[in-house]
This record gives C-alpha cells, sequence and structure tokens, in this order.
C-alpha cells in the first residue's frame, strides 16, 4: 500500500512553483457518456482562472475532481504538489481546510442562521475564544458587506446574498484556493456586479488563487487572468480573455459571441424533418 | 422469458448493490460513534427530534390500543368467565407484541420518513457537499447523531407506549367494564416475566430501532437529489422499514418464544 503523503495545514505558496493545481491526462466517466477525455489544466498561483464551456461540459464536475468529492478514471489531479487521488480521507481533508468552494446553491446550513454559518469551519477546526471568533465572522462578513445580516436565517436571504454568506464561509479559516461553481448564475444586475467585484478583490487582497467555473463570457472576462475553454471532453482553446475574443477556432468564435449555431448545431441530432413529419422515420 | 429472467436478474444485482452500499454505510456511521462522546450535544438535538417530537403520537396510539384491546379481550374473556386475566392479557400483548411493532411502524412513519427526508433534502441542496469540502465528515456529523439516537429512541417509545397501553386498557377493563381492580394489577404482577416478557420486549424495540432507523439514513443519504427522489426515497423508507419490521418480528418471536 503506497504510504500516504504529509499534508501540511499552512500554506506552501510562492516557493518558485506557480502552478498550484495541475491536472494531467484526466479521465472520467459517468455511465457510458465520456466527461472527460484527457484533460491537462494548469492553474497558476495567486490568479483567477476560469473554466467555461457550454452546460452539461463537466465543468462542476471538474472542481469535484479537484476537491476529491469525486475520483477520476485515468489521470492525475496535483493540488499544491499533492495528488489529491492519492491521499487517505485524513490527509484529503487536512487538504480541504485549504480549500473553499462556493457552491451554486450556496449550500448553507438551513437551520443555522449566517453568523453559525459563517462560524460553524472556525467551530469545526480551531480552538478559538468565543471573543476571537466573534471578531473574525464579522470581519468575514464585513468584506462580503453582510454583517449587518448575521442574524438572518438562510431562508430570508435573497440568491445574491446567499452566495456572498457561502463566500463569506468558504474563506474562513484563510483558505490558499476558492472554487467558484457557476456564482453568477440566476443573479440580478446589481448581485452579479457585487459578486464581480468580490471574486476579483477577495483574490488579490488575501492573495487566493481562484477557479471559477462559469458559462457567463462576459462576466468572467472581466475579472479572469485565464481562461480554458472545455467542450466534447477536451480543452478547446486557453490563455487570457483578450487572446480567447480573438480566436481563430470556429467553436471558441461561437461559445465567445455566444452564437446560436456553428460547430455546436441548434438541432439536436434527428432525422430528416421531411421524413419525420412524412412519418418515413423509425 | 429470457427478457423477463434477465429483469429479475438485474433486480437482484441491485438489490444486492443496495444491500452492500447500506452496509459499508453502517460500518462508516458506527465508526463516527466516538463523535458523539467528543460532541454529546449533537446527540440531544437528534433525541429531541428524533425521540421527544414522536412522544405524542405515540402516548395517543398507546392509550388507544391499550383501550381497544381491553373492550376486546373483556368479550372474547368473559365468554369463557375468565375475565380477570384482562389485565395480563392486555400487559402480555402489549410487551411482547403490540408495543414493539406498533411503536416501529409509527416511528417508521413519523421519524424515520422525518430523517429521510431531512437527510435527502439536504444532499439535494448541496450541503452534504458543503460540509465535506469545509472537511467535516457528513457521515460522522450528520448521519451518525441520528442513527445512535433512533436506536436509544425506539425502547424509550415502546415502553411509553406499552405503559400508556396499559392504562388505557385498565380505564377500559376497570373502570368502565367493572374488572376487580386489585385483580387486574395482582394478575398482571404475578403472571409477567421479566425476561419472558419485558426482556423480550425490549430486545425486540433494540432490533426494530436498529433496522428502521439504518432504512431511513440510508434511504436519505442515497436518495436521488432531486424533489421527486426524496419523496420516493422517504416512501421507501416507511415501506422498507415495515417490512422489515414485520419479518423481524416473526422470526423474532419464534426464536424467543419457543
Amino acid at each position: 500500500m503506497a504510504q500516504e503523503q504529509e499534508v501540511p495545514i499552512a500554506d506552501s505558496r510562492p516557493l518558485g512553483e506557480p502552478v498550484l493545481v495541475k491536472i494531467r491526462g484526466l479521465h472520467f466517466s459517468r455511465g457510458d457518456r465520456k466527461i472527460f477525455d484527457g484533460v491537462d489544466i494548469d492553474i497558476p498561483r495567486g490568479r483567477v482562472t476560469a473554466i467555461m464551456g457550454p452546460s452539461g461540459t463537466g465543468k462542476t464536475t471538474l472542481l469535484k475532481l479537484i476537491g476529491g468529492q469525486l475520483a477520476p478514471d485515468r489521470g492525475t489531479i496535483e493540488v499544491d504538489g499533492l495528488n489529491v487521488h492519492a491521499l487517505g480521507r485524513r490527509g484529503l481533508y487536512r487538504l480541504r481546510m485549504r480549500m473553499g468552494m462556493l457552491f451554486q446553491s450556496g449550500a448553507l446550513l438551513t437551520d443555522l442562521d449566517v453568523f453559525e454559518n459563517v462560524a460553524y469551519p472556525l467551530r469545526e477546526h480551531t480552538r478559538l475564544s468565543e471573543s476571537m471568533l466573534r471578531k473574525l465572522v464579522l470581519l468575514k462578513l464585513e468584506a462580503v458587506g453582510l454583517r449587518g445580516a448575521r442574524h438572518l436565517k438562510p431562508t430570508e436571504l435573497s440568491g445574491g446574498m446567499a452566495r456572498r454568506v457561502a463566500l463569506a464561509r468558504a474563506m474562513a479559516l484563510d483558505p490558499m484556493m476558492i472554487m467558484y461553481d457557476e456564482p453568477f448564475t440566476g443573479q440580478d444586475p446589481i448581485s452579479m456586479g457585487v459578486l464581480v467585484k468580490l471574486i476579483r478583490q477577495l483574490n488579490d487582497a488575501a492573495r487566493l488563487t481562484s477557479i471559477l467555473v462559469s458559462h457567463d463570457v462576459a462576466e468572467t472576462c472581466a475579472i479572469a487572468d485565464l481562461v480554458y475553454v472545455i467542450s466534447g471532453g477536451r480543452v478547446i482553446e486557453s490563455g487570457p480573455p483578450e487572446q480567447l475574443r480573438e480566436s481563430g477556432s470556429e467553436w471558441t468564435r461561437q461559445f465567445m459571441q455566444g452564437l446560436p449555431d456553428g460547430p455546436v448545431p441548434f438541432h439536436y441530432p434527428a432525422p430528416a424533418l421531411e421524413a419525420d413529419l412524412l412519418g418515413a422515420a423509425v | 422469458m429470457s427478457e423477463m429472467l434477465a429483469r429479475l436478474g438485474a433486480g437482484w444485482i441491485l438489490a444486492v448493490r443496495h444491500l452492500g452500499r447500506s452496509l459499508l454505510l453502517l460500518l462508516r456511521i458506527l465508526e463516527g460513534v466516538d463523535e458523539l462522546l467528543r460532541r454529546p450535544r449533537l446527540l440531544v438535538e437528534q433525541l429531541f427530534s428524533v425521540g421527544v417530537l414522536t412522544v405524542l403520537i405515540i402516548a395517543v396510539s398507546g392509550l388507544f390500543v391499550g383501550m381497544v384491546l381491553s373492550l376486546q379481550g373483556y368479550y372474547i374473556l368473559s365468554q369463557f368467565a375468565a375475565e380477570s386475566a384482562l389485565g395480563v392479557m392486555v400487559a402480555a400483548s402489549l410487551l411482547r407484541e403490540l408495543g414493539p411493532v406498533v411503536t416501529a411502524l409509527l416511528f417508521a412513519g413519523r421519524a424515520g420518513s422525518a430523517l429521510t427526508a431531512e437527510i435527502g433534502l439536504m444532499k439535494a441542496t448541496e450541503q452534504l457537499s458543503g460540509l465535506e469540502m469545509m472537511a467535516v465528515d457528513p457521515v460522522r456529523r450528520v448521519l451518525t447523531p441520528r442513527f445512535v439516537a433512533g436506536f436509544i429512541a425506539m425502547p424509550l417509545l415502546a415502553a411509553l407506549f406499552s405503559a400508556l397501553g396499559v392504562l388505557g386498557g385498565w380505564f377500559v377493563g376497570v373502570g368502565l367494564l367493572g374488572v376487580d381492580d386489585g385483580t387486574w394489577w395482582v394478575q398482571m404482577q404475578a403472571r409477567i416475566d421479566w425476561n419472558e416478557d419485558l426482556s423480550n420486549g425490549v430486545i425486540k424495540s433494540l432490533v426494530f430501532g436498529f433496522v428502521c432507523t439504518w432504512i431511513a439514513v440510508f434511504q436519505g443519504h442515497n436518495s436521488v437529489p432531486t424533489s421527486a427522489g426524496v419523496s420516493r426515497a422517504t416512501t421507501r423508507t416507511v415501506v422498507h422499514s415495515s417490512l422489515a419490521v414485520l419479518g423481524l418480528d416473526f422470526v423474532l418471536t419464534a426464536l424467543m418464544f419457543k
């Protein structure tokens, strides 16, 4: 049996290694459906990296693979030099203490109020005094502009507020990286603007590494340093947003400009319309 | 024919796979019991939710089941001039069978379904995934306290059911039908056996508590994370628990009362 890797509790950043997450030859399937077919991705430290692609291409699955919630069929995922899927449960949990994740739904614990939700990881993993814990939670909530909402229950929050609380919770343990799963979906323009600004500001202020999964092209490109576009189980193209906007690839152009037809066809594969209408198709 | 056999085979494979997964989950749940020693508050909260909130339906049902038992028993026993044995009959029926079995059926409907729905919704709203990503094991933190609470609560609820059933039976038998008060209690004290009646009833309710709560937490944890999926899992909890209780009751009775 392979010896479990030693997982540090503190961040081991800079020290020369510019890549925080290194994905090599990733293969993953659900049943007969191939989600990833040999994907290579490097997530640089201290940057906002966006993973973009149409719905159903496995963007959320990729985050779950990085977080060790799913295991790949083949290939490796290294986070801060540690092979995520070679870690035992304890090692994985120690690594997760240095990762934050913002779920699409917020994933707040519904029986706790906003304050307790943000305090939850601190209560679980630290032995801080109650007064210190209170100060820390209030500071985290202040950072997302919701210090005044600390007594509210998750059911009393709007979608945008819930995501901001979830962001405060994800930052509670001062992680080295935060993964955002579709943070802009279903947001009104004001909430969207707030989230866009927060993700960039927090990344820079706390020297985080951010992985942003989204299909909202404009908002994501406004804050991302690097974009990976994935489709059909492969990385189609990668680079800074400006470079992708000028891309010669038809597929990338269709996605970045939101064109209804192109390499990704408007029509789902079907027999000819005439054959269908006249009843000749089986 | 071959298609039917294939379907049957696939059904069996699925059932065995579910059994295996539920056993693995049970092992992980039991592994986490030490967590409750460090955080007893988790268990206390669940004892309230699983046990205390189920008291009302158990109390009312126990009372009425005892009253009906007394009424029916009186009509039959009086035909043989054996009304004096009414107290023993009511108490033995409740302690040996009705207390553990009816409590378990009611528990599956009230607490078991609530456990499945709660865990299923936590899964559907990504709360369990959220805990995992906060480096908190959802099995230890969410499932273990609920499982242990169900296991502890069931015999206590069955005891309450039987005690109130005896009181309900006494009210009808002695209060309304005129059975002698002294005979009722003396006969019961003389004929109800600690091992044969009481202990066996407690063992039954412990087994039912274990199985019903196991089914409930497994169904919640294994549910498809959609509203329809959680709804189906909740229904399965009630159906599977009820069938398991009735089947196990037969086996346990056959083993205990040879």
